[in-house]
């Protein structure tokens, strides 16, 4: 039975962005706490931590992110727990994210010159301090830009949690679509909601980039 | 209360193969001011970083201000809220205010109220010459400007001992004077004062030994007036020509 394509399904697909965004939020902000920890530990001077984050890293960075949400979300039920999609894609999404961010952050970490860390160890500064007040505030003003453009990728790659059913913005597309068969209609509808989501936001990490690249030239 | 201000005893440093310093003795009383000379990688920079533990070594003791540094527990902070330093490249902290550069260490290490180590800051920024500068960043001052400031915020920590790692080599030559200038200050003070300089001028106003450094060695060591009048190591004596 296929119906007409209505503004009641445009209503639909547009109020699953919130799921969108909720994915986004949480695998971004877990995303960023881990990335954290992952950053400072490829940053230590203990190899037992830099070379567990360098493994974490490379395992999600070198598999799919579909296999890894297919893996985490079989996984929950082996471990026991109930299959829940928003989970299994929150769980998955943020250590993807915090592979990625990791990454990022580790690369802005080393990129605040050496005297920097010599002038503070030479204060007596702890090392708590001297991220807190030195390193990082330095490092963020590297790391700004590709951090917004890594948002970007993750919240386009928050539709892959249609898969395993959970209801964002890709997959009331999909149901949408199976009860109109409107494709054109219905994934053209939800790119453009993409697109309102992520231009913005590319926009900004542009802008930055380009303050950035003056800063350093100056 | 011990007499020496720094005791190296048989300090030997590798980098990986490399043998960077070789067998190291040296004493340091209070209140000298010792200048290390020496070729373009003789282990100048090594021999200073490794009294206040930038670089480890690998055998013999560094012991400062009675606290030694090789035996582990807090001594290495200690030692560190002890010992300022300077280096060839500034190192201000660029994202902060002058003030904030010579506040930041006393607030977090010495747990000093803000308002005391405000007082404090602005008092060695006027020793420094350049109280007028306190609001401004780093980036908007002259070369010479920064290392005082660099000066500054070391001597906000109260320190016993300060190092300087060729402090005026990265000035343009008509700001030189004025880094000189201040670190003579800091000699008439009393301060102890190791430093790896080139400034021979300097070296005889306020030298009470000149250290002559040479492939990880201590090469040759003597008062100023001996060291350049009358020097016995062939190696020294060319380098003394080259400098001249
Ligand atoms: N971090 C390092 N790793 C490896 N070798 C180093 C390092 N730092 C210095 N060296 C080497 O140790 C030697 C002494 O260096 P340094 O103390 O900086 O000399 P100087 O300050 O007298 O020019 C040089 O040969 C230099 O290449
Ligand atoms: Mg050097």
């Amino acid at each position: 039975m296929i119906r007409e394509f209505s503004s009641a399904d445009v209503l639909f697909i547009a109020s699953a962005v919130r799921w969108t965004l909720i994915l986004s939020a949480i695998a971004f902000l877990g995303g960023a706490l881990g990335g954290l920890l992952i950053a400072l530990s490829r940053t230590s001077h203990s190899r037992a931590l830099r070379r567990m984050a360098a493994g974490f890293i490379q395992v999600f960075q070198g598999t799919p992110l579909l296999m890894q949400l297919f893996l985490v979300y079989f996984g929950l039920a082996v471990v026991g727990l109930p299959i829940n999609p928003l989970l299994a894609a929150a769980v998955a999404l943020t250590l993807h994210a915090s592979a990625y961010l990791g990454e990022i952050w580790r690369g802005a970490i080393e990129a605040v010159p050496s005297g920097q860390t010599e002038a503070a160890t030479a204060l007596s500064l702890s090392y708590r301090d001297r991220m807190r007040h030195v390193i990082l505030p330095q490092a963020m003003r590297v790391a700004i830009a590709p951090t917004v453009g890594f948002l970007v990728q993750l919240i386009k790659g928050t539709s892959l949690a249609s898969i395993i059913g959970f209801t964002e913005l890709t997959r009331a597309g999909q149901i949408i679509n199976n009860a109109t068969f409107k494709p054109f209609l219905v994934f053209g509808t939800v790119a453009i909601l993409y697109f309102i989501l992520c231009w913005p936001l590319s926009l900004l990490a542009r802008h930055m980039e380009a303050r950035m690249r003056r800063a350093i030239t100056r | 209360m011990t007499e020496h201000a720094i005791i190296m005893r048989a300090v030997n440093k590798f980098y990986g193969d490399y043998h960077a310093l070789v067998d190291i003795d040296l004493t340091v009383e209070r209140g000298e001011r010792i200048v290390i000379c020496g070729p373009s990688g003789s282990g100048k920079s090594t021999l200073i970083r490794t009294i206040n533990q930038l670089e480890p070594i690998q055998s013999g003791t560094i012991t400062v201000d009675g606290v030694e540094l090789t035996a582990g527990g807090d001594n290495v902070a200690k030692v560190r809220q002890d010992v300022g330093m300077v280096f060839q490249s500034f190192n201000l902290f660029p994202h902060m205010t002058v003030l904030e550069n010579c506040m930041l260490a006393p607030m977090k290490t010495r747990k000093t109220p803000r308002a005391e180590a405000e007082a404090t800051a602005r008092r060695y920024l006027e020793r420094v010459k350049i109280p007028e500068q306190a609001e401004k960043y780093p980036a908007q001052l002259s070369g010479g400007q920064q290392q005082r400031v660099a000066i500054a915020r070391a001597l906000c920590m109260k320190p016993r001992i300060m190092l300087f790692d060729e402090p005026t080599s990265a000035l343009d030559p008509e700001m030189v004077k004025e880094v000189l200038d201040t670190m003579i200050d800091l000699a008439r003070e009393g301060m102890t004062m190791l430093c790896v300089t080139h400034e021979m001028e300097f070296a005889r106003a306020v030298a009470d030994r000149v250290i002559f450094m040479d492939k990880g060695l201590i090469v040759e060591e003597n008062a100023p007036d001996a060291f350049f009048g009358s020097p016995k190591n062939e190696r020294l004596k060319n380098f003394l020509g080259q400098i001249a």
